[in-house]
């Protein structure tokens, strides 16, 4: 069971009893007792810092003096900034290309893999290594080298002939493409997710198939795919969660600008430059609820479009 | 198993699929490591040999890199490779404590309010960070944590990172709630029973949290680059990317030195613990 199938399922459970013995008395007092760092980590650490982000993303706030009350001007301030529009732009391209390619590539391999492959723990390894370091800034630098003027990539082309190439990272048209790879890159924890989807599909839907001479192809469209839909489904919404949220690759490949020309100003990117750089906490506080909005808009979307292709045997 | 054996028996599958098959897995899996054994290679190699090779031998490779790039900032690499070991052993006491006691309640306890508490911990696990940066920021410097561990480390004793209870919740419902009835029957109590029955039982999703843990901390960046300005306090990721800013274009060595070191810890957890971190998140991803 996914998170994500946890609450679909609280959703259309019905209410639970209440017992009002002693013993459920004392039950009741050490589970509040066990939650009491959660609770508290809830309260001080999340809920009410979101609260007071709302409030702060109504005033204009600069840290040092009192916050002033300027009521939706921060989220109307948004529909006339272009800066803010285009890393909306940016952002929205970098998920919705690499999400589907990093998953696509997902799939494939774990497909790949699945089947009776020799050194399959190997091969998972190898490409599961990539999600584990892809967060973090030596591979953003080692990125920013690799697409560099002078970089190997460039130095390959060259071998094949291509000379004069891009400096891929200082180029606004080609820098956002390189951190897309970037995040392709680390197909490998989705891949090991669809990996342990894989194997819970029934080998007999397989041979019942073979029986009736359905090809390799058509069992995978068939059989494969509709079995793993929740998997997928699993897989699209938090691999987009996550790439809404991404910030370090662009910070440094960038070298914290979002540049060349904003090309790879992603929305976190902005809003960390208008609150930690211009200190206007008001307008970053306001977008980090459009970000929110955002995100939850998606994820809203996702789970209403799921009953359209995804199939649950529950 | 079974898959391959049934399929194999009845469609004997031609040796050149097998080999095709082999041919792509490799293919990809070089090319995806090729840029990480580059900047392993890079590392070890003097300043002219990066750019001018494409290959992997490390021509006339040393370790000046590592010397130079060790003391190239305000203080040894060695401090920082420290506050980031301090930071993430804070964070993995603190998650292994608070979530798994959080699990243990949602899990096996009853109580009022269960059902909406675990859904809002379902949803905070997709929160993003940043709606709740700026008032965190806020608050802890008006406790004076700015440029302190704290802000990294005490949110973690509040088992602020859900995506670990949920994952405790799933492995506790699978161990045989037999063991603890058996236990509070014979009289421990509830803290008991959690200590000594539930804890040692669920000692594979603890490592899963620690290795997650540790790694999600080491490569964090965001709220570290928020918190520690004073260059006393950097953590692993803020020196790197303070040694990004000061390298010139044409000094990669050393940098890439450094960026070795800073992914070895996280390179050699991954090889000790794949399998709890293969486990960890197929259970929690899978169906």
């Amino acid at each position: 069971m996914s998170a994500l199938g946890e609450l679909r399922r609280l959703r259309s459970a019905k209410g639970g009893t209440t017992v009002a013995s002693k013993a459920a008395k004392q039950e009741e007092r050490a589970a509040y007792l066990f939650l009491l760092p959660w609770l508290a980590g809830l309260v001080l650490i999340t809920a009410g810092p979101m609260a007071i982000s709302f409030y702060i993303s109504l005033t204009d706030y600069n840290l040092l003096q009192a916050p002033e009350f300027v009521g939706l001007q921060n989220y109307l301030d948004m529909l006339g900034d272009d800066r803010l529009q285009n890393s909306l732009r940016v952002t929205f391209v970098y998920v919705f290309v690499s999400v589907p390619i990093q998953l696509a590539a997902a799939l494939a391999i774990a497909v790949l893999l699945n089947r009776g492959m020799k050194g399959l723990a190997f091969y998972r390894s190898v490409y599961y290594l990539p999600s584990l370091l892809g967060g973090s800034v030596a591979i953003a630098v080692l990125w920013r080298t690799l697409f560099g003027s002078d970089g190997i990539v460039n130095r390959g082309l060259a071998v094949l002939g291509v000379e004069n190439a891009p400096s891929w990272v200082a180029d606004p048209s080609t820098a956002l493409g390189t951190l897309i790879i970037l995040n392709v890159w680390t197909f490998g924890a989705p891949m090991v997710i669809f990996l342990a989807g894989l194997r819970q599909v029934p080998a007999s839907l397989y041979e019942a198939a073979s029986v009736d001479g359905a090809g390799r192809w058509r069992q995978f469209t068939r059989i494969t795919l509709p079995v793993i839909t929740p998997i997928i489904f699993f897989n699209v919404v938090l691999q987009i969660i996550h790439a809404f949220q991404a910030f370090t690759q662009a910070f440094i490949v960038s070298g914290g600008s979002g540049g060349p020309s904003d090309s790879t100003m992603f929305f976190t990117l902005y809003l960390y430059q208008t609150g930690f750089g211009n200190f206007q906490m008001g307008y970053a506080s306001a977008m980090a609820w459009v970000l929110l909005i955002i995100i939850a808009a998606f994820t809203a979307i996702n789970f209403w479009a799921s009953r359209f292709w995804v199939f649950y045997d529950d | 198993m079974t898959t391959e054996t049934t399929t194999a028996a009845r469609r004997p599958r031609p040796f050149l699929v097998q080999g095709v098959k082999h041919a792509v897995v490799i293919a990809v899996g070089v090319l995806m490591t090729y840029p990480l054994a580059w900047m392993l290679v890079s590392a070890v190699r003097d300043e002219g040999g990066i750019f001018s090779n494409a290959g992997l031998l490390p021509i006339g490779g040393d370790f000046a890199n590592f010397a130079e790039g060790w003391d190239s900032s305000d203080f040894p690499f060695s401090r920082y490779l420290v506050n980031s070991s301090l930071v993430a052993l804070g964070a993995i006491v603190g998650n292994l404590v608070s979530c798994s006691m959080a699990a243990y309640a949602f899990a096996r306890l009853r109580f009022r309010g269960r059902r909406a508490f675990f859904a809002i911990m379902l949803l905070t696990i997709m929160l993003p960070i940043h709606v709740v940066i700026v008032p965190q920021y806020v608050i802890f410097s008006q406790m004076d944590w700015v440029n302190t561990f704290w802000p990294l480390v005490v949110p973690k004793f509040l088992a602020t990172d859900a995506f670990f209870v949920f994952l405790m919740v799933q492995f506790i419902r699978g161990i045989p709630r037999e063991l603890d009835e058996a236990a509070r029957i014979d009289g421990a109590g509830f803290f008991r029973t959690w200590a000594s029955i539930i804890l040692p039982l669920m000692r594979p999703a603890l490592v899963t949290t620690t290795i997650f843990t540790f790694i999600w901390t080491w490569n964090d960046f965001f709220s570290q680059l928020i918190y520690l300005a004073d260059p006393s306090m950097y953590t692993t990721s803020v020196a790197l990317r303070s040694l990004v800013d000061s390298t010139s274009a044409s000094a990669w060595g050393p940098l890439f030195a450094m960026s070795v070191v800073s992914l070895l810890p996280v390179f050699i957890v991954f090889l000790v613990g794949q399998r709890y971190l293969v486990q960890g998140i197929a259970t929690t991803g899978g169906k």
